[in-house]
């Protein structure tokens, strides 16, 4: 990987007999934020999980169209789906670290690139947890289980958790919807420093949220993306008159 | 207010719950009173004459078949579970008949494991009446058991975590055995309980497959009985009925013993997925 954006050229999904994504095309830029917006069931999921091929899991999904990932077709026959899903950090709406202890939950993901030496392994955990500014709330307590932290921790943990593969991309879906204000302003805040490293894609139902952390937005309506632009563009100056009805609370 | 028919209905619940708790005590303090008084300690003496009646060895024997069968049946049952959870298909054929048969299995009389036992081990294998011949018919017995609670303790285990596993690239094998299985591990061992209690009370497969010899087994192929065979042998003969009243006691306490550890791991179960 040596460009780290995402570049998605007619794309359609199928799941069984229902079009969920319509003829989506879209550059993402590396280093961005990127939001997704739209009603629910518009498929803003579906759409976020397509970059790491999670919709694998899916039986009946079927994905055509040209998705490039880091300059890779991620669709293509020889595609190392475990490498992918390493360079492509997901984290999910709903907090889910594994039943486990805090430090087995970040250590999770490089044993499971081969990396056994304790002392390294110490170094990417201690690393991906002060990334995540959950460091200095757990250092005391790496070996109790994950499952003792509040459900904001639970989510950086879960963060820290996906930035100890060393991913390039991390996918946020509805990363904030289960948290309180004060954890949602910090995940928010962790946001807007991981953007130096990372390319994030982030799906909100929080409107005010994706304009203090998304530098472009997609507004998404039945499977189709409406309008993708600038965050500003979309919320001050939209072009289409149902972004501006979305936007304005007039219907979703 | 209340119809008469509802009355009557309340009446009859009510009855019935009672019915059943009585029975259970009486059953239970029967056999104290009758079981506590000839709790001698000859009845612990390690070997075991037709004088003192030992249980000893069969309490012995009643700990091998329990191990044997559980080292045979467990990881069978677990693996099986996992393939039925998490690899097969949803709703393939497979899935649904190999659900449908241990359905069956589970409600197959013992005795008849025992017929089955006897021809398939005993004499088709020529193990004897023995441990082992005993053990393999209990293990047959119980995977539908061990396969079943499993099977549900698989499927409780939330999606998330399973989805947690992919998203970081790990295999399915990896996720399976290190996030999925641990978390399961509550509801096996309450399954693994439930099948322990069906163990310690079989006698009618039993006696068909592993005899009634009341020794401590020194190999596989000797036979022995468990403490439940070994009451059921005393009330046998008519001049034993006491001995037979206090291993009662024994098995009672066990079989409490094993109910209580169940109950106290499920709700533990309750407790942690909260
Ligand atoms: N596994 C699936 N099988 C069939 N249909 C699905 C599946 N997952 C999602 N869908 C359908 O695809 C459409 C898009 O769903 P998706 O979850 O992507 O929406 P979303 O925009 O993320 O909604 P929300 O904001 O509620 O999370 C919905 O109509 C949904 O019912
Ligand atoms: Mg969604």
């Amino acid at each position: 990987m040596d460009s780290y954006g995402i570049s998605v050229k007619g794309c359609d999904l199928h799941y069984g007999d229902f079009h969920a994504l319509k003829n989506i095309s879209m550059e993402i830029k590396e280093h961005r934020v990127t939001a997704f917006i739209g009603p629910s069931g518009c498929g803003k999921s579906t759409f976020i999980r397509i970059f790491n091929r999670m919709n694998d899991l899916i039986e009946n999904c079927r994905v055509t169209g040209d998705i490039i990932v880091g300059g890779e077709d991620i669709y293509a026959k020889n595609t190392d789906v475990t490498l992918l899903r390493k360079n492509v950090g997901m984290v999910f709406q709903k907090p889910n670290p594994f039943p486990m202890t805090i430090y087995e939950n970040v250590a999770f993901a490089p044993r499971t690139y081969g990396i056994k030496k304790k002392n390294e392994l110490d170094d990417i955990v201690e690393g991906s947890l002060r990334k995540a500014g959950l460091w200095g709330e757990v250092h005391d307590r790496l070996k109790k289980s994950a499952l003792g932290l509040s459900g904001g921790q639970q989510q950086r943990l879960c963060i820290a958790r996906a930035l100890a593969a060393e991913p390039k991309i991390l996918l946020m879906d509805e990363p904030t919807s289960a948290l309180d204000p004060i954890s949602t302003g910090t995940i928010e805040d962790l946001v807007n420093e991981l953007k130096q490293q990372y390319t994030i894609v982030i799906v909100t139902h929080n409107m005010q949220q994706a304009t203090r952390i998304a530098d472009e937005t997609a507004f998404f309506l039945m499977g189709e993306v409406v309008e993708f632009d600038d965050t500003n563009k979309i919320f001050t100056n939209p072009t289409d008159k149902r972004t501006e009805n979305y936007i304005t609370g007039r219907f979703g | 207010m209340r119809k008469p028919i509802d009355i009557f209905l309340f009446c009859l619940t009510w009855g019935f719950a009672a019915l059943t708790l009585i029975s259970l005590l009486f059953i239970i303090i029967h056999v104290l009173i009758n079981g506590i008084p000839h709790l001698t300690p000859t009845l612990f003496e390690r070997r075991f004459t037709t004088d003192n009646v030992s249980m000893f060895p069969a309490i012995i024997s009643t700990i091998f078949f329990v191990l044997l069968t559980l080292l045979m049946a467990v990881p069978l049952g677990i693996f099986a579970s996992i393939y039925l959870v998490e690899y097969v298909k949803k709703g393939s054929k497979i899935v649904t008949l190999i659900r449908s048969a241990t359905e069956m299995l589970a409600g197959i009389p013992s005795v008849v494991y025992g017929l089955f036992g006897m021809l398939m081990f005993v004499e088709f294998f020529g193990f004897g009446w023995s441990l082992i011949s005993g053990s393999l018919t209990l293990t047959v017995m119980i995977l539908p058991v061990v396969i079943r609670t499993t099977e549900e303790a698989l499927k409780s285990v939330q999606g998330g975590y399973r989805e947690g596993g992919f998203a970081l690239g790990a295999g399915k094998l990896r996720v399976v055995f290190r996030i999925v299985l641990p978390s399961a591990i509550p509801g096996i061992l309450a399954g693994v309980i439930l099948a322990i209690g069906r163990i310690v009370g079989e006698t009618a497969a039993l006696i068909f497959t592993a005899g009634t010899i009341p020794q401590v087994p020194q190999e596989l192929t000797q036979s022995a009985r468990t403490l439940a065979v070994h009451m059921w042998a005393l009330s046998a003969e008519a001049h034993h009925t006491n001995e037979a009243y206090a291993t009662a006691v024994i098995l009672l306490l066990i079989v409490l013993g094993i109910n209580t550890a169940s109950a106290v791991i499920a709700r533990l179960i309750t407790a942690k997925t909260k």
